[in-house]
Formats: structure tokens, sequence, C-alpha cells
């Protein structure tokens, strides 16, 4: 039986404002317990809640990003169920009037072609605080620091039709926002959070098939990983003549699977209605314009851009626009040196493993854009080989000196003196007598294994084309 | 439209509210009345008219986004029945 893969994300953001959606609480993360929370965090009687003006001014920024109708007449909601990080009882959110309506975002596909998904609607809510059941002598502790932050609640369409797809979304929705700087958006530490929506059908078919939606998801390799699970999962079921449940089911990164969540753990009436303690929320073309001036060139500009005036490939391209830093690191090398070519090459090979070993980011990276430009100005000017240059760049970690001191002071400067290399290539000549009839026997390929003995003897120091050069011209070809 | 008593005690169980067996037709015929009253309402021809969000004809004012709140943490853990380690505790939710 062939089946098909049908997905729905929606993605959790915590937008990185100071304060709290609705209370001038600080939303600093890893704060001491409940050093946050104050009496409207705690829905003590008789408080009422302020909107935040920046929570408002990123969800327009992210709406227009994506291409988004702006709701100009935005409505909050009550979304009400019982649970204990929650005290008021119900969450503040949107339903029928969100801040930010349909929209859209292309991602890029293995095979490099691409797709457009649909985003339903972004709407602002509220988040709750964090329950902990463990060491409490049979009670549950209760941080409430978190409740009142503001979240960007991002519903895509069911338009992705594979576990890939879905982590290219979440991963083009995260360099967006990245891009737009509205959020840390750090799955790890929960400032980005994924709830996946999962059916199959069988391929051809144009009715959806019964869904769950599978919670608890946070990091990018866990979204396939759940995925791929449910989706086996729930062919399983369907091949032994069983049908599908909808409901919702808990992923466990540990045992890699999914298991439903309790009942009692499953709100399934909220009874939204509009929140009589806030009004409407109006906004009128001039406010956003005046957002739509202070976008940043996205990730898709970005890329088309590195295409037409760097001529990078499509590929490269796409790996350096992933992130705005990455972007701006390889902008600065490829500008200093004039060479696109290499500075693309050094930053997403050389400078992109160095990051990935050590688990650093790009702006952790203790190597600048403005050191690595100097380094390739140095291949540039034959100073040094491109090998000789990989170990300077890994001297360059742990010396802070200018690139010419660290190729002075390690000996490495390229030999271009004639003298030297006529010296070597003697040298090779006369203890590799065999090799040397062969070249002359016309076996072109020999040449090769001659530069190398004559590289090695440099320790990688001599001018490649020089060498190669020097040899034809002793073995008189 | 009416509602019926099982109706009702799901209602109640969504508001956290305990209705006892007496109470019950009372509750029931009560709510079947406003309901009756929003029969009445839905008759009426509402086509081109935006549904009401709030009976102030105002529009939301916006806060800067400035932390304006201190620690009070101590004072208002007096007002807990129980807390430990600056948590508040509540009775376990998950068995």
């Amino acid at each position: 039986m062939e089946w098909e893969t049908v997905i729905g994300l929606e993605v959790h953001v915590q937008l990185s404002t100071a304060s709290k959606l609705f209370s001038g609480s600080a939303t600093q993360f890893g704060a001491a317990p409940n050093t946050q929370a104050n009496i409207f965090d705690l829905a003590l009687p008789g408080t009422l809640p302020v909107l935040n003006e920046s929570a408002l001014a990123m969800a327009v920024r992210f709406g227009l990003a994506i291409g988004a109708h702006i709701g100009k007449r935005s409505v909050f909601d009550r979304k009400n169920y019982f649970y204990p990080d929650l005290p008021k009882g119900y969450q503040v959110s949107q339903l029928d009037f969100p801040t930010v309506g349909k929209g859209q975002l292309t991602i890029t596909l293995e095979d490099g072609s691409e797709k457009v998904i649909g985003v339903t609607r972004a709407h602002m809510e509220e988040d709750a605080g964090k329950s902990l059941h463990e060491d409490f002598h049979g009670m549950s502790g209760i941080d409430l620091n978190r409740a009142g932050t503001p979240l960007l609640e991002i519903v895509s369409e069911p338009d992705l039709r594979s576990a890939k797809e879905a982590v290219a979304y979440l991963k083009k929705l995260h360099s967006i926002i990245r891009y737009l700087d509205i959020s840390d958006a750090i799955m790890a530490q929960g400032s980005m959070r994924c709830d996946a929506n999962v059916s199959i059908r069988r391929r051809g078919e144009t009715e959806f098939g019964t869904r769950t939606e599978i919670k608890n998801i946070n990091s990018f390799r866990f979204v396939e990983k759940a995925i791929n699970h449910e989706v086996r999962r729930q062919q399983d079921v369907i091949e032994d003549g069983g049908r599908v449940v909808q409901e919702t089911r808990l992923y466990d990164a540990d045992r890699d699977e999914t298991r439903p969540m309790r009942s009692k753990e499953v709100a399934n009436d909220y009874r939204y209605f509009p929140e009589p303690d806030l009004l409407p929320v109006v906004i009128d073309d001039a406010y956003i314009e005046a957002i739509r001036v202070t976008l940043p060139e996205l990730p898709d500009a970005r890329k088309a851009r590195f295409i037409s005036d760097y001529k990078l490939s499509e590929y490269d391209a796409g790996v350096l626009v992933a992130t705005r830093e990455m972007a701006d690191y390889f902008e600065q090398v490829a500008q200093a040196t004039g060479d696109a070519k290499l500075a693309a090459n050094w930053v997403s090979q050389d400078l992109q493993g160095l990051l990935n070993k050590h688990h650093w980011d790009i702006t952790e990276s203790p190597i600048q854009a403005d050191r690595l430009a100097d380094l390739l100005k140095r291949i540039q000017d034959s100073t040094i080989s491109g090998k000789i240059a990989k170990t300077v760049f890994e001297a360059m970690l742990d010396d802070t000196a200018s690139v010419d001191s660290i190729i002075e002071s390690k000996g490495l400067k390229q030999v271009t003196d004639t003298g030297e290399i006529e010296k070597l290539v003697e040298t090779v000549i006369a203890e590799n007598p065999d090799q040397v009839q062969q070249f002359r026997d016309g076996k072109e390929q020999v040449i090769g294994f001659l530069v190398g003995q004559a590289m090695k003897l440099s320790k990688g120091k001599a001018n490649p084309a020089q060498v190669n050069e020097l040899l034809r011209a002793k073995m008189g070809s | 439209m009416a509602l019926d008593k099982s109706e009702v005690a799901k209602i109640a169980h969504l508001a956290r509210l305990h209705i006892s067996e007496t109470e019950a037709d009372e509750v029931t015929n009560r709510i079947t009345d406003i309901l009756a009253l929003i029969d009445q309402m839905q008759s009426v021809d509402t086509d081109g008219v935006d549904p009401l969000a709030h009976p102030l004809d105002v529009v939301q004012r916006l806060r800067p986004d400035v932390v304006t709140e201190t620690d009070e943490r101590e004072r208002l853990q007096t007002l807990a029945p129980a807390s430990q380690d600056g948590l508040y505790l509540v009775p376990q939710v998950i068995e």
C-alpha cells in the first residue's frame, strides 16, 4: 500500500520582549522561580491586563515578512481550562480575529526544488507557567515566571508531505524569526516549540485521514523522528484493520515513540469567548507601513542577491543565508578579499566545520571575519598555499596575533625562491630515478608523484606551481 | 433549545462547579430559559453586522515594553498555603 503523509505544524515562538504580554514583569530566561511573577501574573483579584506594544509590533513584523494579511482589528479571547500553572483559569489568546492572517513561506526540498507552504494564521497569546512534579512530598511545585510571556503561535496549512519537509519548514521559520530578531527561537530552551498534526491517506485520495497531534517536540532532529515514528504507527494501525483515533500524543525522545496523553491531561472544550478585560486592538496603514520599512533583507532575498552578485551556487548561497550572522560574516570576508567563491568555501566549510566541532554559534567564533579575510589575502598573494592556510587557521584559534606574524613565527611562508626550489627538485630527481625514467618515457601522471615528493620535502611550503614547472624543465620535457 | 441534566453536569464539571442532585433540575430550567432568550435573539437579521468584541466603543491602549515590576516573591508567597524553594506548592495534578 502506498501512503501519503499529511502534516501541519503549530509553532509557538516566545517573543523577545523585556516585559510580559500584559504586565510589567520581566521575562528573563533562567531567573530564580517566581521572582518574575507578580500580582497580575498570579491572577490576584482586581488586576487588569494592558497590552505590550512591542509584542504587537513583533507580531506585525512577522506577518509582513511572510506576506500575510495583517489584522487591522484584532480581538483577544479567553481559552478556558484548569491547570495549576495557569492561575487565571484561562489563557488569553486570539481566535477569530488574529493579528496575523493568511501568509506563506517557501521551503527548499532536498532535490533543490522549491515548495510554497501556506501559513493559516499567527496569533498572539500568553504562555503558562511550569509545573514540577518531583520531590515535593506528593505536591507539585509551580513556577510562574513564564506565565504571561508573549507567544506568537504560527499555524501552517496541512501542506507538508514528509517529516523532512516539516523540518525544512521549521528551519525556514526559525531563520526568518532570527532575521527579524523577534525571538531567540532556541528549541532546547523552549523559546521555540513545535506541535505536529499528522495523518496519512492512500496516495491519490483527496480527503484527509484522521489526524493525531504530537506535542512535546523540542529539537529539529526530534521533529523528524517523532513524525516518522507516528507515520509508521498509523500505517501499522490501518494495515492491521484498525482506525486511527483522533488524540493528542506525547513524543518520548528517550524511547523514540509517541504515546497517548492521559485523558486528564487533555482539555477538549475550551469555551472561548471574547476577553472582556481587553478592548479590540486597532492599527492603521501608517502603523503597518512604519514597521514594513524597518524589515531587514530576508533570507530568500539575500540568497537571490548572493547568487546574482557573488555568482554563488544555489547550494552555497542557501547554506550561507541560513542565519543572518553567517550571511553578514560571509559578506564581510567576500568584500575584503574580492573573491566570493574563496570566501564562500572557507566560511561554509572550514569555519562551519570548526563551529560544529566546538558547538559554537558563529557569534562565538574566535576567528572574526576580518582575520579570516587577512588569511585568505595571503593565499591570494601566494604567501602561503591553500593547504598551509589550514594550518594557520588552526593556529589562529589559540593565537590572537596577526595572520602575518603567525605565518612568520611558525615559518610557514611559501618558498618562492627559485634557488631553494631548484635544490628541492634536484634532490627529488636524484632520489627517484625510476619515476623520472617513467616520466621521460611519456608517463605524464608521474609528475604528480614527483611534485608530491618535493612538497613533502619542503614541509608543504614550496609553491607547487613553481615545483611543477622546474621539475619539467630539469627532466627535459 | 433545551438542555438536559447530563449536559448541565458536563458544563458544571468544565467550570469545576459542584451542583447537587437537588439543584440540578432548577439549574437546568434556568439555563434553558436563558437559551430561549438567545433563540429569540438568533432570529434577528445580523447580516453585515460585525460581531461585538466589547460593549465599549473604544480601542485598546498599549503600554511601552518596560519592566515596571520588582521581585516581590517573599511577600506574595506569604499569601500561599504552601511554598518551597521559591515554588508554590499545590496538590499533585498527575498521579
